[in-house]
């Protein structure tokens, strides 16, 4: 199967673009501010300022192509590697930060945004977006649910529960796999032993498709059909973004262990801000001082978000007893006042 | 005899056991090429083949469920969960099928495994990393679950675990793997599972711990002998079946009981420290039985999760309260 592509690598169209010059410019922007925050998180890490970080460097076509289908109050249920993607559905870098900080408050986005904190268990999460996207039709609105995974996702149990409740109830659920080649340290061809994850969704009764995840503008035409499709009623599409995670699974993770790093030189190559560059330099829609200035704005919001969350009181003791239940339980008040104690006493 | 730290000890126990037994096999998710997320399983793929040591998809039921049909064709799987908080879709193997198979087949069939898991926080690690949720899985029939505190009791436990005749759920303490460095014996031995062990003598108080807490317990210990109080430490090393008579012997002779857990308080291992105590040893005792532990929350993250694991003050200050009783 040939994976859809509407941007060749060296940024030709081969295909009908989905937007206009201007759009791909305004969503390349995003890629760049996507790139910086993501650099940005792995330094921060390395000088210890924020826990293990999962870069996604590589990854940003899939998620900003995919997201960019989205209405601003559509549901989105993605994982710890899909920061890009959340940010772009109206999470804040400030909350993010504050997540990798080891902070509960990182897992509030702003009144209004309906995206779910990142889910670090692996499967879990996409029968939520199924349930959201179940429960807003059955309170009779049209909002409808994109949920974010990787390949090694699909080996848990839950990925086929979910597959196989958005089919039996035509669900308008937007499942995006990116298959990035590796769980950790298995490759995908240890995942499954099926060509594709793509062709898994027939086996549920709708339809899968197979995108180039590097390339920007196939990821949004096959994500704008899907989201489509899910709002008229006509259930779940899952897309396959074959793309690449250039960097290592986790901060914690020596990559070099497993994989060739001939392949990363390779996927490098396939880079998808390179590609939407050419493709706006031919355009004549990009320059590189306008690049550089967008470079430096996203730097400077992301140090001032790192500020913000660096800045933020942690809570005192016994603020953990307040999250727990609307109100705190009889327990949980006589656990506050022992803590209080025990605190004192030291 | 070589120092070793605990990640190195079960590593050690590990290639012991394949070594010794081809039925021994390791099962799990990044346990072969990289060795797994703690490096436990480092280098046993390269000595000893990807037959017998097995990276498997991510999929913990998955891997439970394959390694318990295995145990029951013969084999003696050793599966690893990579963190506690992944080991729920599991749990309905543990819980269903894992800890009753000899109970519902009357002994026909046996389920001889053991599921290793890295447990409890204190790296700062992200949500789901430092679960303690041992209690759970002490709760569950047909199942035993130990929880060693040192390299040398890592290595005998998991080698009498792989062993056993019976399922063993092996508890890790994440934050022990690369703490502390001991002298670990040469080759086999076994170090007995449901067996307590006095780890500190003392006469005026007893501290009863496990896993990662025992270490903290002995710190505790140091401060309070500063002011002449001569503690006790009693590493339970097994939390189900639970090593009543060493637990009780030292209650009687203390007559004063502190028992720690990193564990969620309510039905958790340290309510049944309490239970045993006031059960078997109510008349020598002097004082409440306390219980240190963690709380009835979700384990906080990094920035506040200082306050959730008892800490060495939290231990000493109910000691002392003990004492004042
Ligand atoms: C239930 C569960 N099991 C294991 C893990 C540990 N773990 C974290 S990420 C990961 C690999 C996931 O790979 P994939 O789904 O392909 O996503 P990627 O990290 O490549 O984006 C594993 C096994 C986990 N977080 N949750």
């Amino acid at each position: 199967m040939e994976p859809l592509r509407i941007l060749d690598p060296s940024g030709r169209l081969v295909g009908e673009p989905p937007v206009d010059a201007a759009e791909v410019r305004r969503l390349f922007e995003a890629m760049v501010t996507a790139r910086t925050y993501d650099r940005k998180s792995s330094a921060l890490q390395r000088q210890g300022r924020l826990a293990t970080y999962a870069p996604f460097e590589g990854q940003e076509a899939a998620q900003i192509g995919a997201t960019a289908a989205l209405r601003r109050d559509d549901w989105l249920v993605a994982t710890y590697r899909d920061a890009a993607a959340m940010w772009m559905q109206g999470y804040t870098f400030e909350a993010l930060f504050l997540g990798r900080m080891g902070d509960e408050r990182g897992g509030s986005p702003p009144a209004g945004v309906g995206v779910l904190p990142p889910s670090i268990t692996v499967g879990a999460h996409m029968i939520h977006a199924v349930g959201l996207a179940w429960g807003e039709r059955l309170l009779g609105g049209d909002r409808i649910a994109m949920t974010f995974f990787g390949d090694g996702a699909t080996s848990e149990g839950d990925f086929h529960e979910a597959m196989n409740f958005a089919g039996v109830f035509r669900i308008g659920t937007v499942f995006v796999c990116q298959n990035n080649g590796w769980a950790i340290s298995m490759s995908r061809d240890r995942q499954t032993a099926s060509a594709t994850i793509a062709q898994k969704a027939d086996a549920y009764g709708f339809p899968g498709v197979l995108v180039d995840g590097n390339d920007l503008l196939a990821m949004l035409a096959a994500a704008r059909a899907a989201v489509e499709r899910a709002r008229a009623g006509k259930g779940p599409t899952l897309i396959e973004a074959l793309t690449y995670r250039i960097g290592p699974h986790t901060t914690t993770d020596d990559p070099g262990r497993y994989r060739d790093e001939a392949d990363v030189a390779e996927w490098s190559e396939r880079d998808p801000l390179l590609r939407v560059r050419r493709y706006l330099q031919a355009a004549g829609e990009w320059s590189e001082d306008r690049e550089r200035a967008v470079e430096e704005a996203a730097a400077a919001g992301i140090e001032e978000a790192v500020v913000r969350a660096e800045g933020l009181a942690p809570f005192g003791p016994g603020a953990a007893f307040d999250r727990m239940y609307a109100r705190p339980t009889g327990a949980l008040e006589e656990q506050r006042r022992l803590l209080l104690e025990g605190e004192a006493g030291q | 005899m070589s120092e070793m730290n605990m990640a190195q000890a079960l590593n050690d126990a590990l290639a012991v056991a394949l070594e010794a037994d081809p039925r021994v096999v390791l099962i799990g998710e990044d346990v072969g090429t990289t060795g797994g997320v703690f490096r436990v399983t480092d280098g046993l793929q390269q000595r000893f083949g990807d037959e017998r040591v097995i990276d498997t998809p991510v999929a913990e039921s998955g891997i439970v469920g394959a390694a318990f049909g295995m145990a029951i064709a013969g084999m003696r799987p050793v599966a690893e969960i990579q963190f506690l908080g992944f080991s729920y879709p599991a749990y309905d193997q543990v819980v269903s099928h894992v800890g009753r198979i000899r109970n519902r087949s009357n002994h026909r069939f046996s389920a001889p495994m053991v599921i290793r898991i890295p447990f409890g926080g204190g790296i700062g690690a992200a949500e789901h990393h430092s679960e303690a949720s041992e209690a759970m899985y002490a709760h569950t029939p047909g199942i035993k679950v130990v929880a060693p505190a040192t390299p040398a009791t890592a290595k005998g436990l998991l080698l009498a675990a792989i062993e056993d005749a019976d399922p063993v759920v092996f508890l890790e303490p994440i934050r022990v793997y690369r703490a502390i460095k001991e002298e670990v014996p040469e080759g086999h031995y076994l170090t007995p599972i449901g067996r307590a062990e006095v780890v500190r003598e003392g006469a005026d108080a007893t501290i009863v711990a496990y896993g990662a807490m025992v270490r903290d317990a002995l710190k505790a210990a140091d401060a309070l002998a500063a002011d002449s109080v001569a503690v006790e430490v009693v590493d339970l090393r097994t939390l189900s079946p639970i090593d009543a008579a060493t637990v009780v012997a030292s209650a009687v002779k203390t007559g004063r009981v502190v028992a720690v857990s990193e564990g969620h308080r309510t039905a958790g291992i340290a309510s049944e420290i309490v239970a045993i105590v006031q059960e078997k040893a109510l008349y020598s005792l002097l004082a409440p039985v306390a219980r240190v532990t963690g709380w009835d929350t979700v384990v906080p993250l990094k920035r506040t999760e200082q306050h959730h694991i008892p800490s060495v003050g939290r231990i000493v200050a109910a000691v002392r309260r003990t004492l004042e009783d």
